[in-house]
């Protein structure tokens, strides 16, 4: 089993970001369960939601405690909350932003993963670009692909196009944000 | 048709498939999204010959069914929580009546303090009041309750409750097998009412029952959930026949045949104790569960069935009744009452107002009841130092005022404080 946790902001799309995940490793055949923190959420307020990825069914209702890979939404919140609780030794960390760990002051702790295993992401840059609007779900899905290979790009493509499926030209937008994502993180080196 | 859809989601179209004629409901969390899915369908017309009815409360949710119903519709609604004692005169009402409403509780705890959160709290402050009511271990079981439940309040025209706990499952995203339309047709025929209100033969329901016919008319009402006891397995039987699943029946067991340690839990925790009982059976340990989906009727002589083989029986649940302790633990007592050789019985309390249960938690119970069981209600992973605090201060000032306030406040100093504290 795979276990991915997400923190963003309220308002950022935490829960459809993790939905989306689920969605591309249905495609793939998988199980997949995605499900939100269950609070009463605010804008802004940080926010964590969750998707488990799995062959067989998924039958754990427990929040995920020692996730295989974090997605962060809002560089910011590595201040505010432990985005690492949990973190497994050989999981992964996406991050949203143009500075690097060690201007996020993380530096010593992902020096301690895996090389290539922690990886940042201009996502809100791409979503301006792509979108025109700073969504940065699509573009970290696309990157999160790229960084773990647990479900192939075509699978998140085609999982934005089905959440998007009701607005014209929104769902091509985000499958142009997340492929221009993945291609730059498959491009670069890890110790960019 | 295989879907990755929400719990909610997959509910509404479940009991869109069932036809249901009116539905009627009071938006509350976090049973909102299934009424918000059926109403889209009828706004869309996938669901037709259905009125959805704005109310403004519960207690006219309820209401609404109950004149529906006896007017010969099949009619839903859907509830939690507050939103369920809100219309408390109306559950008694249905069930007294004998109308097959089908409602869906998305189980939540029950204020004061307010929570939104997940617990049996609310199921729990019916369960005396004449409803079937079945519990939902996962999504694709929520969706198939609801397909038995309608067929089985209208054979014994009595209402069902179909209890889904909420968020964890209503607000989880996952696979869902959604079935055809023809396949529950078949399944569920028309609704033909045992009574009816008809301008053309006009009829009396609900007349005033005085001490010479009342405990008849109860009765029958506790007679015919008797019959449901044998009805629940059979209906189960056929939808596996038809649908190729395992849904609905009295119980279901899990690794249950050796066991010298059974556990007994209702609705969605069930699924992390076979995740813990996989990993301590791998230790050797010889742990098995019961999973009960009938709540109302309760299945006392199937459950004894199978707990009489075991020494020790841990019974999980997310209610308490405070000043006894579990009512499901109650329950298994009951199911044990004058057995010779029953086993040990103990009581845990988890999950209260959405706590997280977690298997690291269930490993240390779990081990906990087979070297140094407890007597009376456990509360799993009660913060014991919280209390005491509470406690003491309680016992030295005489204004302390009020509880939750005090808790919240000893957490928020709490987290302010150095690590080492």
């Amino acid at each position: 089993m795979f276990q991915v946790r997400f923190h963003g902001r309220g308002g950022q799309g935490v829960v459809t970001a993790a939905e989306v995940l689920s969605y591309a490793a249905f495609l793939e055949g998988k199980h997949a369960q995605a499900f939100p923190s269950f609070g009463s959420e605010r804008t802004g307020a940080p926010v964590v939601s969750f998707c488990r990825i799995d062959d067989k069914e998924i039958r754990l209702r427990e929040p995920i405690l020692e996730p295989d890979a974090l997605i962060v939404q809002d560089p910011t919140l590595i201040k505010a909350v432990d985005v690492f609780q949990g973190l497994r030794r050989d999981g992964y960390l996406l991050v949203n932003t143009t500075r690097s760990f060690a201007d996020l002051h993380v530096a010593d702790r992902v020096a301690a993963m895996p090389l290539g295993h922690a990886r940042t992401v201009a996502a809100s840059e791409l979503a301006v670009k792509h979108i025109g609007r700073p969504l940065p779900n699509a573009a970290l899905l696309g990157s999160f692909a790229a960084l773990t290979g647990l479900v192939r790009i075509e699978s998140v493509e085609a999982a934005i196009r089905h959440a998007f499926a009701d607005k014209v030209g929104v769902g091509d937008a985000n499958v142009a944000a997340a492929r221009a994502s993945y291609e730059a993180l498959a491009a670069t080196p890890a110790a960019a | 048709m295989l879907k990755q859809i929400e719990g909610s989601h997959a509910m509404a179209e479940g009991i869109a498939l069932c036809r249901p004629e009116v539905i009627c409901a009071y938006p509350i969390t976090p049973q909102t999204h299934i009424v918000e899915g059926v109403g889209e369908l009828v706004r869309t017309g996938d669901l037709k010959n259905c009125e959805f009815i704005n109310v403004e409360s519960e207690f006219a949710a309820l209401s609404v069914a109950i004149g529906a119903s006896a007017a010969g519709a099949r009619a839903y609604t859907a509830t939690s929580s507050q939103g369920l004692l809100f219309m408390a005169e109306a559950v008694y009402n249905a069930a007294g009546l004998g109308l097959p409403i089908v409602m869906t509780l998305g189980n939540r705890a029950i204020g004061a303090p307010i929570n939104i959160w997940n617990d049996h709290s609310d199921a729990m402050s019916m369960s005396d009041a004449g409803w079937l009511q079945l519990f939902a271990e996962t999504n694709q079981e929520a969706v198939d309750l609801h397909i038995q439940a309608f067929r089985l309040a209208e054979e014994l025209s009595m209402p069902a409750m179909v209890c889904v706990d909420g968020f964890i499952l209503t607000h989880a995203v996952e696979r869902i097998d959604i079935p055809s339309q023809a396949d529950v047709d078949a399944f569920l025929p028309p609704y033909e009412p045992v009574q009816v209100l008809d301008p053309a033969d006009p009829i009396t329901i609900g007349a005033m029952v005085g001490p010479d016919a009342f405990t008849e008319v109860r009765f029958l009402q506790h007679y015919k959930q008797n019959l449901a006891l044998r009805l629940l397995p059979e209906l189960a039987a056929e939808f596996k026949q038809r649908f190729g699943r395992d849904s609905g029946g009295l119980l279901r067991t899990y690794r249950a045949d050796d066991a010298e340690l059974l556990v007994v839990a209702m609705g969605s925790i069930n699924g992390t104790i076979k995740d813990t009982i996989d990993e301590m059976r791998a230790d050797g340990v010889r742990i098995g569960l019961v999973t009960l989906v009938a709540f109302r009727p309760f299945p006392a002589a199937a459950l004894r069935e199978h707990l009489v083989r075991a020494q020790n029986v841990v019974v999980v649940e997310k209610c308490i009744s405070v000043g006894m302790g579990g009512p499901l633990a109650n329950h298994v007592d009951l199911a044990l009452r004058n057995t010779a050789g029953a086993p040990q019985v103990h009581s845990v309390i988890a999950g209260l107002g959405g706590r997280p249960v977690t298997r690291a938690s269930l490993h240390k119970l779990f081990r906990r009841a087979l070297v140094q069981p407890w007597e009376g209600a456990h509360f799993l992973d009660l913060d014991e130092k919280l209390v005491a605090k509470e406690l003491h201060r309680a016992r030295k000032v005489r204004r302390s005022g009020p509880t939750a306030e005090n808790i919240l406040r000893q957490l928020a100093q709490r987290a302010a404080l150095p690590a080492a504290e």
